[in-house]
């Protein structure tokens, strides 16, 4: 329990050495995530049943055109006859010189494909994001501040009802409000800053139905330490310990929570890109992985696990700029 | 941290929030469950023909009567063996290089070296002349033409190809252009001012793929798209009470069939098949699943096939009892558990099938449960479609559930002689070989004869219902929502076009 409330960061160049040992630190780490992710997904997709071959040609030519004619022509255009050890080696070889090679089934470029997922699906996340702050941080604030009190309780009943409720329905109750009844905003597509709203809501009720609740018990923990009644005892105003003490020691444990919550968003959009037809890279992943695209799902994996790495480097850095005193 | 920042952030939200002003409608949005991946015609063709971008060298009307497409006319050596092509001139692809004989033998080479439907046609080489294309065959196919109009058969600016030959942009001599392609979701397109032909009425389109049918259904009620394609019976019978969207079903020459391997101990005999064909109640399926009960499948090919429906053929029947007197004649007495068995043997069969047409898996239990009232027991296996011709090659397949398109081509004869032709075909007849078929089949694809064609299709339809190497089940219907005030929309039943060239809102 912390006593005294943190003071302003520490002048000098001190504070670069710990930045540089994090830096070094989850550098490393996604060197040994990307080697891992490829080797996993690789081995993966060859440990599932049935002809990879007749599956890729599933994907490639549909099912009025596709025949075991496409097949053996697929087996032989992209080498899958070869030992597996071979395939993978190649892999790993062409991702030393930062290529992820190309698609089995559409031979587009795999890092293009990703890069254009990615984007939209970051867009989405952080609209995500944006949605659930909006949501969370009034809600969890003014519940914090009086525990017990009706906002509390109203929130606590409706955080439980949205986190209930899955993606897919609520994300097609508010396509029937405000795209068909109230006609606001455009059922799917992604032409333009209104189509980021719904889908955007979707995910952000349901990130908004826990975050909220952990942004209140941090105002509630913040507003009963003792630190809190020494500044209010030294004559700071109410207003002004929330503003500058309260909230600032609240922000940790919620700023670390919204990490998380962006590692679930990375693979909770699958469901609301499908709903909202939204060409993002969850969308992408699980129809490469029923297509056997071996490259793209190695790929998408890799850009995921990198992903992962870049989210805790983010939040390990926030969290130094809110709390100077973490080493 | 402080809550200050998120201030103006707050506003933008709430400025995004409030509602646009109302804008008159001048472009059409179209939206469809089938995704476009990629710029290639061999991956992606079905989108890129029906959306205009791209064109065949030869055309279809919607009753599939062929018609001059990028070639002005077409004719055959008098052995048979060569078709000349004569190119339309003065025609230029988007980017404003100019199509000719070259690019135009270039696409069709290519689309022959991949898999696809010129594979059906027996073709030896395809060259460019002065002006025109040249196809040579190792013997006559009087359905060249009709192959030629496939989607798989468009062609792509050489400009548009990369490095590998592969077409890597949508660059083409149609009347649409696509201004932005988002793979592989949506396309966005303009009139092309330098088009060859009619583009009187032609106006900005967008086109969008939407995987859900909830999702397509939604966009249709809102107005986000004007044409919507590919309902699920659901949202067809909802759409059908909304005030400012007429629905249309279209029948389609696709067929639900069941592939049967006719060559495994227990449907060796055409009158097991007849059995299993008997225990199918068709009008339930079409009345509760497809929804739609005037297509419970009396034969093999749908009325929309055209001259290969044919009227005087007796139609499949429901008939437990003949079903069960066809097994009890074949040796198969009552078990125990209700399930027929012979020589110790069980009547157990699996079917496979797969959940890319929503309709499938339940048909697919709704046979279980029919067939189990004749005693035979189904497990059904639903996964990724190529399981059927695989299971096809290795010999594994026993039962397959799946839809097939008879008229991929305006002349289905192509995929017709694939699926019953000698030896069978990966999405025909497994294990079943007819003599009679396999002739009659030689004889329409070599002759351009109506009469010749009339007699041998006939002989060919009346002896798939006698035999019944696949089981019929149910016809197709293409749905489309149409927005109110959407003029001249013709849906084509071959699905080659969106008639967009023809489409106008009214004033």
């Amino acid at each position: 329990m912390p006593v005294h409330a943190p003071r302003a960061a520490p002048k000098g160049t001190a504070w670069i050495a710990p930045i540089l040992r994090i830096l070094a630190g989850r550098g490393a780490q996604a060197l040994v995530v990307a080697l891992v992710v490829g080797i996993v997904s690789f081995a993966m997709m060859h440990a599932l049943p049935g002809d990879a071959a007749y599956r890729i040609a599933a994907g490639r030519y549909g099912y009025d055109v596709m025949d075991a004619a496409a097949a053996e022509a697929v087996r032989i255009e992209l080498g899958l006859d070869r030992p597996w050890w071979q395939q993978l080696w190649s892999w790993l070889g062409a991702l030393a010189t930062f290529d992820l090679g190309r698609s089995l089934v559409y031979g587009s470029s795999v890092i293009q494909e990703v890069a254009t997922q990615l984007r939209y699906s970051l867009l989405l996340a952080g609209g995500a994001t944006v949605a659930s702050l909006l949501v969370a941080l009034p809600v969890g604030i003014a519940a914090g501040m009086r525990p017990g009190g009706a906002v509390d309780r109203i929130g606590l009943g409706i955080s439980i009802f949205l986190r209930a409720v899955p993606a897919f329905a609520l994300g097609i109750v508010l396509v029937l409000v405000f795209a068909v009844q109230l006609r606001l905003l455009p059922v799917a597509g992604f032409d333009g800053p209104r189509h980021l709203i719904l889908p955007s809501l979707t995910l952000g009720l349901g990130l908004a139905a826990v975050s909220s609740r952990v942004v209140r018990d941090a105002v509630v923990e913040a507003m009963s330490a003792e630190w809190r009644l020494f500044a209010r005892t030294k004559g700071l105003g109410a207003r002004l310990t929330v503003l500058r003490h309260v909230l600032r020691n609240a922000a940790l444990p919620v700023v670390a929570y919204v990490g998380v919550q962006g590692a679930y968003l990375i693979e909770g959009v699958v469901i609301v890109e499908t709903v909202f037809a939204w060409p993002g890279i969850g969308h992408a992943l699980v129809h490469a992985i029923f297509a056997r695209d071996v490259a793209m799902v190695q790929g998408t994996a890799l850009a995921l696990g990198l992903i992962y790495v870049a989210l805790n480097l983010g939040i390990d850095l926030a969290c130094r700029v809110i709390d100077p005193r973490a080493t | 941290m402080t809550i200050r920042p998120l201030v103006p952030t707050l506003a933008a939200l709430l400025l995004l929030h409030l509602p646009l002003v109302a804008q008159a409608r001048t472009d059409v949005v179209i939206a469809s469950p089938w995704e476009v991946a990629s710029a290639d015609p061999a991956v992606s063709g079905h989108a890129i023909q029906k959306l205009q971008i791209m064109e065949n060298i030869v055309d279809a009307d919607a009753e599939g009567t062929l018609r001059p497409g990028l070639a002005t006319d077409w004719s055959v050596s008098e052995d048979g063996s060569s078709w000349t092509f004569t190119l339309r001139e003065g025609v230029s692809f988007h980017d404003g290089t100019v199509f000719d004989a070259t690019s135009a033998a270039q696409a069709l080479n290519r689309a022959h070296e991949l898999p696809g439907v010129l594979a059906q046609a027996p073709i030896t080489g395809i060259e460019a002349g002065d002006g025109t294309v040249v196809i040579t065959l190792e013997r006559p196919f009087a359905a060249l033409p009709a192959l030629l109009a496939h989607a798989t058969t468009v062609i792509p600016a050489p400009a548009a190809l990369d490095a590998d030959g592969v077409p890597a942009e949508l660059i083409g001599t149609g009347p649409f252009r696509a201004t932005a392609f988002s793979p592989p979701q949506a396309i966005e397109m303009a009139r092309f001012d330098d088009y060859w032909g009619d583009r009187r009425r032609s106006r900005p389109r967008a086109y969008l793929a939407a995987g859900r049918a909830e999702t397509r259904a939604l966009m249709a009620e809102s107005g986000d798209a004007d044409l919507v394609f590919t309902l699920d019976p659901a949202g067809f019978a909802h759409l059908g009470d909304v005030a400012d969207v007429e629905t249309v079903a279209v029948p389609i020459p696709r067929v639900v069939t069941l592939k049967v391997n006719a060559a495994h101990p227990f449907l060796d005999d055409p009158r097991a098949r007849e059995a299993l064909s008997l225990a199918i109640d068709r009008t339930g399926i079409a009345a509760a699943i497809t929804r739609f009960p005037e297509g419970a499948a009396t034969q093999l090919f749908p009325p929309a096939l055209g001259a290969w429906h044919d009227d005087a053929l007796a139609p499949l029947q429901t008939d437990i009892e003949a079903a069960r007197a066809r097994l009890a004649e074949l040796g198969w007495t009552d078990g125990d558990d209700g399930i027929l068995t012979r020589d110790g043997e069980r009547f157990a069969l699996e079917m496979r099938t797969f959940p890319d047409r929503p309709e499938l898996p339940l048909i697919a239990a709704a046979l279980q449960d029919q067939w189990r009232a004749i005693g035979v027991e189904l497990a059904v296996t639903v996964a990724n479609y190529s399981i059927i011709p695989e299971g096809h090659q290795d010999g594994t397949l026993e039962v397959a559930l799946y839809a097939r398109n008879y008229a991929l081509t305006p002349d289905p004869i192509g995929t017709v002689l694939q699926d019953f032709g000698a030896g069978g075909g990966d999405w025909g007849a497994m294990g079943w070989e007819s003599a009679t078929v396999t002739d009659a089949l030689e004889r329409i694809a070599a002759s351009a004869d109506d009469a010749v064609r009339a007699e041998a299709i006939g002989t060919v339809s009346a002896t798939l219902q006698a035999e019944l190497p696949v089981i019929p089940i149910v016809w197709y219907q293409h749905t489309v929502a149409i927005a109110d005030g959407l003029q001249g929309v013709v849906i084509d039943p071959l699905q080659r076009s969106y008639g967009l060239s023809a489409v106008s809102w009214a004033d």
